[in-house]
């Protein structure tokens, strides 16, 4: 870290001096490149400027030169801890210009692996947030459920990470049974043993208060106009989730409570994701059990692909492979801004078509960028190691903040 | 509208939240649309500052989610903002656009909401559109000292500079963007379905059909001088030329073409190409 002498202010003939530090690009606690200008009174925070853009690729652009389908798997990169809620949006998004009805079992899938993906989001954020405010136990943990969160993705899409599995009309495949009962067994088994004896570390842990208890709170006033979203403004104790007031896919079917924090501190934040965790599980419960069997992926033949097999028979069918991997399908003209409740937050696209098969604007509304924003008034007058603390609690993640 | 068959996020009702809020801005409205269940209204810019109050304090939209910029360079006024505002109590969501220029600042609307700040700037960063009021215009996704506005239209996707280490200067130099591969831009889009360009062998559809074709009804109209007109014009050929007599005696076998007294004989078992030359050599 580098020290900066700013001009002395002199008060009663003693000179005292702020001097301004660089928090990052590159350090543990920034969850990424993030780098900050802080300004100190000794170790008190004076004033802070977040520096975002450092991972900034030019997303939305590139998606300009792609069809619809090429463009899906930037989605998996931007927030590259929860790769599938980020293709939720996009892919309601083409639907609702489209007006494509997805099948039954192909909402209940999206809607069960976007939950797997919030546990596993939810698993790095708490274990990075236990680790930035000094413990290490617990991160290791978690970790481990976090690697089993990767391999059903992997054995649902074939990639741990960039799923590139939600597709518009549904998902790509369907998935084996044998993955669905696994699925079933660790919800039941492990996921509450490691993950309950890890938080039986934390929740009650007087360093870990000590260090979260009424740090950086937020009225639920200045959640609303910082725009807030997420566990950030259920923490403010406003019940607010986008799977609930409105409701996507078979969300409206699903038995779950929202968490709220009662002190808007970050401890709340932190409790909130935790609270989380046990309802995702229990919506993947309740997916389970409820999931029908059928095609998981619309048959409309103009914006989904038909099977293999059924190429090997059908020349029309081969016909429609060849025009939806070359020209794509056609979006009807328009625009929509459809939102979704992403892990961290409401995680929206601005999608604007011009009836070609590529999109003309697609503006992404990432959780972390009003999340970081309020970075600057969350930290006026807490000492400097709080820093780490509340940028843990925001749950950041430079992919997406910076597009 | 047609029936609903998708199964994007459903918030609460459209009906009469269009003619209402209309109603509301009075002549601030521009036009109103509802498409695909969004509602989009598009105000005059002066007073995006007074409609967007109206519409937090006295129609319940609390939060502003977004911003976004969008380039249409065919437009008088080429870029559109449109704000994303939620109603947190009445489940609704609603999109205000106005349109702007590079010259023509905005409002801004830090004023209302703190979170427009960041919004604010980003829609600067990446279009150029000017806040009149937004203390703190700086950019922020773009590199230092980054020039342009990346995400109009006319501004090239590899954009214009990229940097690397250099181990001669010791940091990071900026070059000029040198493609080792020039950039793939396919064209999928069926060539009977709004192609804009000419298909191969169309353009000779266009060539305007000859009405008096060109056509030799005599010999005399070949044009090649009175000579060959004289020569066309007799009516007897002059008969085929004399044949001369080519036989010879024998042909006999032709000469080898690897005898050549005058090349070296190659020594030992060396493999380069003098040796290859003579395969009988090789025992």
């Amino acid at each position: 870290m580098s020290l900066t002498y700013e001009q002395s202010p002199t008060t009663d003939g003693e000179e005292i001096s702020n001097y301004t530090i660089n928090f990052g690009p590159q350090h543990p606690a920034a969850h990424g490149v993030l780098r900050m200008v802080m300004e100190l009174d000794g170790e008190i925070i004076e004033r802070i400027d977040p520096h975002v853009g450092l991972l900034h690729r030019g997303t939305e652009k590139l998606i300009e030169y792609k069809t619809y389908l090429q463009a899906l798997p930037y989605f998996d990169r931007l927030d590259y801890c929860s790769p599938l809620a980020q293709e939720y949006s996009y892919v309601l998004a083409i639907e609702k210009l489209l007006n494509v009805e997805v099948p039954e079992r192909g909402q209940y899938l999206r809607v069960l692996f976007a939950e797997l993906t919030r546990i596993c989001n939810h698993m790095l954020n708490i274990g990075a947030h236990v680790m930035d405010v000094g413990a290490m136990t617990p991160n290791l943990w978690v970790f481990e459920l976090r690697e089993d969160c990767m391999n059903f993705f992997e054995r649902a899409s074939g990639a741990r990470m960039h799923a590139a599995w939600f597709r518009p009309g549904g998902v790509h495949q369907d998935v084996p049974l044998k993955l669905l009962t696994d699925i079933g067994d660790w919800v039941d088994g492990r996921l509450p043993e490691l993950f309950g004896d890890a938080m039986s570390l934390v929740l009650d842990n007087r360093i870990f208060k000590q260090r979260n208890v009424d740090i950086a709170v937020v009225s639920k006033d200045d959640a609303v106009k910082w725009g807030f979203s997420g566990p950030m403004i259920r923490a403010a104790g406003i019940p607010w989730d986008l799977r609930k007031s409105q409701p996507y896919d078979v969300y409206d079917r699903m038995k779950f409570e929202i968490p709220v924090g009662t002190n808007s501190d970050c401890y709340d934040r932190f409790v909130v994701r935790v609270k989380e965790v046990y309802e995702s599980a229990k919506i993947i419960k309740q997916c389970l059990a409820e999931m029908p069997e059928g095609p998981v992926v619309s048959d409309d033949r103009k914006v989904a692909p038909p099977k293999r097999a059924e190429m090997k028979q059908s020349m029309e069918a081969l016909i429609h492979h060849f025009k939806l991997y070359t020209e794509g399908f056609h979006v009807p003209a328009g625009e929509v801004y459809v939102a979704t409740e992403s892990p961290k937050g409401e995680f929206g696209v601005y999608l604007v078509s011009d009836g070609s098969n590529k999109p003309y604007r697609c503006k992404i509304r990432p959780t972390a960028f009003s999340h970081l924003q309020a970075m600057d008034f969350m930290s006026r007058g807490h000492m400097l190691p709080d820093a780490t603390a509340i940028l843990g609690a925001i749950d950041v993640v430079f992919g997406e903040c910076d597009r | 509208m047609a029936k609903v068959l998708h199964s994007a996020p459903r918030f609460a009702t459209n009906d009469g939240v269009r003619d209402t809020l209309v109603a509301a801005l009075g002549d601030m409205a521009v036009d109103a649309r509802e498409d695909f269940g969004e509602i989009s209204i598009t105000v005059r810019r002066e007073s995006i500052e007074d409609v967007l109050r109206l519409l937090r304090d006295e129609h319940d939209y609390q939060q502003l989610m977004e911003i976004a910029g969008a380039d249409y360079p065919g437009r008088p006024e080429r870029f559109e903002v449109v704000y994303m505002l939620l109603s947190l109590t009445k489940n609704h969501r609603i999109m205000v656009k106005l349109s702007t220029d590079e010259a023509t600042p905005v409002p801004t609307v830090t004023t209302l909401w703190p979170v427009a700040g960041w919004l604010e700037r980003e829609v600067f960063d990446m279009y150029g559109v000017t806040f009149d009021g937004n203390t703190d215009l700086r950019r922020i996704l773009t590199d230092y000292g980054f020039e342009g506005h990346p995400f109009r239209k006319d501004f090239p996707l590899t954009g214009y500079t990229e940097l690397r280490y250099s181990e001669e200067e010791k940091r990071v130099v900026y070059e000029p963007v040198e493609l080792a591969q020039d950039f793939r831009s396919f064209d999928f889009t069926s060539p009977w379905e709004g192609a804009d360009y000419v298909l191969p062998g169309d353009e000779k559809a266009d060539v305007p059909p000859i009405d008096d074709p060109k056509t030799t009804e005599s010999p005399k109209q070949t044009g090649a001088g009175a000579k060959a007109d004289d020569k066309a014009a007799e009516t007897v050929s002059a008969g085929s030329p004399a044949e001369k007599d080519t036989s010879t005696d024998d042909a006999g076998a032709p000469e080898t073409t690897e005898d050549q007294p005058d090349r070296e004989a190659s020594e030992g078992d060396v493999h380069d190409t003098k040796g290859a030359t003579k395969p009988e050599d090789k025992k």
